[in-house]
């Protein structure tokens, strides 16, 4: 008899941080999440990077951080010109407090190759 | 106008209680749980409390005569009733800011808890609550770093940290620990934790787990592509050891340390503290001994007035309990002191125990950490009680999944993740926790097996330590 065992081996994977772990959204998942964010008060910032980057502190901004914005719609067409303009790049959206100096919520919406 | 001396023995209450005083902004306050010897007046007990804590002796004595005493003294300006409780009464008291010297937590405490707990004429007393003036607040240091900083340092946004102690607590040479260590941050922990009496055993040398410790912290780091912190446990016999091992911390480029700072005590605190600042090392902290003085519900010191001194004295993380996990802790009292360490400003709240309004100015807030005893099912109401500033820490939780800690901390990660995601597009996690945590389950084996590892395990304990509330 074949010997079967029941322990799984873990593999380690490379992460983006939050949300890191789940499967990729869908398009609805995302837009659930940025209305979160408008709906805290939190300005959308997005910020892209080349893989091979993505440790770094700081991201590459992509235009400014959309201060005060609360169409939905425009920040996902941003994030989607961001994303066409660097195919490449992770992109990812935050959700800047200014009263905390602090980001809300930081997740990656494109994974760069 | 000065006055003639008389010697003897006067009540307490001709001098200490003072109905009629409104205390000042700059007055320290404290409420205080006081049940008499029988037949002791309500009043004389409330102002031996006042006196005995600030400036009072049993006799009068001629040499008070040489300085202004109303100056000085501590008053009891306001006796209440305990609800529920025929036989205790709450005794406010204000103290002038002059008692206490700047900036020192110690000083306040060896005023306010010291002799008067002794007292004959108690049986019982209970420090419930201090109200910091902000001119004392702004004497002392504070946390380190504080919230912001923890997670700009750590970059970690949108979710509580995830961390992890150590298992076993004792025993493990210092490469065996390290490859725990490494196991739980490859897996998708932001943190490990020595256990509290991890200091430097025979069977393991604190230099010997530094070192291993810290190849394993950057490796996982290299690997997931995530930044990982150990706290490596400094607290030591003596304060010269404890600054070596922060020392060897910080030249082995590790981001966080920690301390036990009630059995290693305020002095050694707010001096490692200041280390801390100094040398940009977040700090974690952990509460050994505190049960032993916050647990009574009539007797000792409320966790309330340990977590503010705690701000006050330094430290980046806090351990508050966990309300669903084994250890002791009620959810209402347990979000009191939590919004005491995180906000700028807590408004008097009974509901929640606080007994004052709380100023804390500028102070930087502090990450309040849930372990002991959690697991993968109580991930959706440790976020809902914890909110996203807390550090949730799974050890049992973690190290106890059938294919070993990698697999737990990704488990313990898909849970989180799962329901922060959750909570942002708006569904009720507490209620619809099962369905949140199967459906991430399907997109992870990890989590699937973790989640029928513990669906048994609950922890029932009526609290001892209850808010006074009329039942």
């Amino acid at each position: 008899m074949p010997f079967q065992s029941t322990v799984g081996d873990y593999q380690t994977v490379a992460t983006l941080e939050t949300f890191g772990f789940l499967p990729p959204m869908t398009q609805e998942e995302i837009y659930d999440q940025i209305a979160y964010i408008i709906a805290q008060g939190w300005s959308p910032v997005i910020e892209h990077v080349h893989p091979s980057g993505s440790m770094q502190t700081y991201w590459s901004y992509w235009k400014l951080p959309f201060f005060g914005e609360k169409d939905l719609n425009l920040i996902v067409s941003e994030l989607e010109a961001c994303h066409r303009a660097y195919p490449d790049h992770h992109v990812r959206i935050i959700g800047y407090d200014a009263y905390t100096q602090s980001q809300g919520t930081a997740f990656v919406v494109f994974q760069g190759r | 106008m000065s006055k003639k001396y008389d010697a003897g023995v006067k009540e307490y209450r001709d001098t200490y209680w003072t109905p009629e005083y409104v205390p000042l902004d700059t007055d320290l306050l404290a409420c205080f749980k006081c049940t008499g010897q029988e037949g002791v007046p309500r009043e004389e007990v409330a102002a031996a409390v006042a006196a005995e804590s600030s400036t009072g002796t049993w006799s009068t004595v001629w040499s008070e005569l040489l300085t202004d005493l109303e100056f000085y003294k501590g008053r009891c300006y306001r006796i209440e009733d305990v609800p529920g409780d025929p036989e205790a009464f709450y005794a406010f008291i204000a103290y002038p800011l002059d008692l206490f010297e700047e900036g020192s937590i110690t000083n306040v405490l060896t005023s306010l808890v010291g002799n008067v707990f002794g007292f004959k004429a108690l049986r019982h007393l209970r420090l419930e609550d201090i109200r910091f003036p902000i001119a004392f607040i702004k004497t002392c240091g504070g946390p380190p770093n504080g919230i912001v900083v923890e997670r700009d340092r750590l970059n970690k946004y949108g979710r509580p940290l995830l961390g992890c102690t150590i298992k076993p607590k004792l025993g493990l040479s210092g490469k065996n620990y390290g490859r725990v260590v490494y196991e739980c941050l490859r897996g998708g922990l932001d943190l490990t934790k020595d256990d509290e009496n991890i200091n430097s055993q025979p069977f393991q040398r604190w230099r010997e787990r530094f070192e291993f410790v810290a190849e394993a912290v950057k490796l996982a780091q290299q690997e997931t592509g995530e930044v990982k912190g150990h706290y490596l446990n400094c607290t030591a016999n003596t304060p010269e050891e404890l600054y070596e091992r922060a020392e060897f911390a910080k030249e082995l480029d590790m981001p966080i340390i920690m301390h036990d700072y009630i059995t290693g005590g305020f002095t050694a605190n707010t001096g490692l503290a200041n280390w801390c600042r100094k040398n940009g090392m977040l700090l974690h902290i952990h509460r050994a001994m505190h049960a032993v003085i916050d647990r009574h519900p009539k007797h000792g010191i409320h966790f309330r007035v340990l977590a503010k001194c705690l701000r006050l004295s330094g430290g980046d993380q806090l351990h508050t309990g966990t309300v669903v996990g084994k250890l002791e802790g009620d959810r209402q009292t347990t979000l009191g002191y939590i919004d005491n360490l995180r906000e700028s400003f807590v408004p008097e709240d009974r509901s929640r125990g606080n007994f004052f309004d709380q100023d804390w100015g500028s102070m930087p807030g502090v990450f309040a950490v849930a372990s002991g005893g959690i697991h993968v099912w109580h991930m959706p109401a440790l976020l809902a009680i914890f909110g996203d500033d807390s550090c949730l820490q799974f050890g049992g939780g973690t190290h106890g999944h059938p294919w070993g800690s990698a697999a737990g901390a990704a488990a313990n990660r898909v849970a989180l993740e799962a329901c922060v995601k959750a909570r942002n597009a708006g569904r009720e996690i507490e209620k619809e926790s099962r369905d949140i945590l199967m459906e991430a389950a399907k997109h992870s084996p990890e989590l699937a097996i973790a989640l029928e590892t513990w669906k048994e395990i609950k922890f029932e304990f009526d609290t001892v330590d209850k808010l006074d509330v009329q039942g």
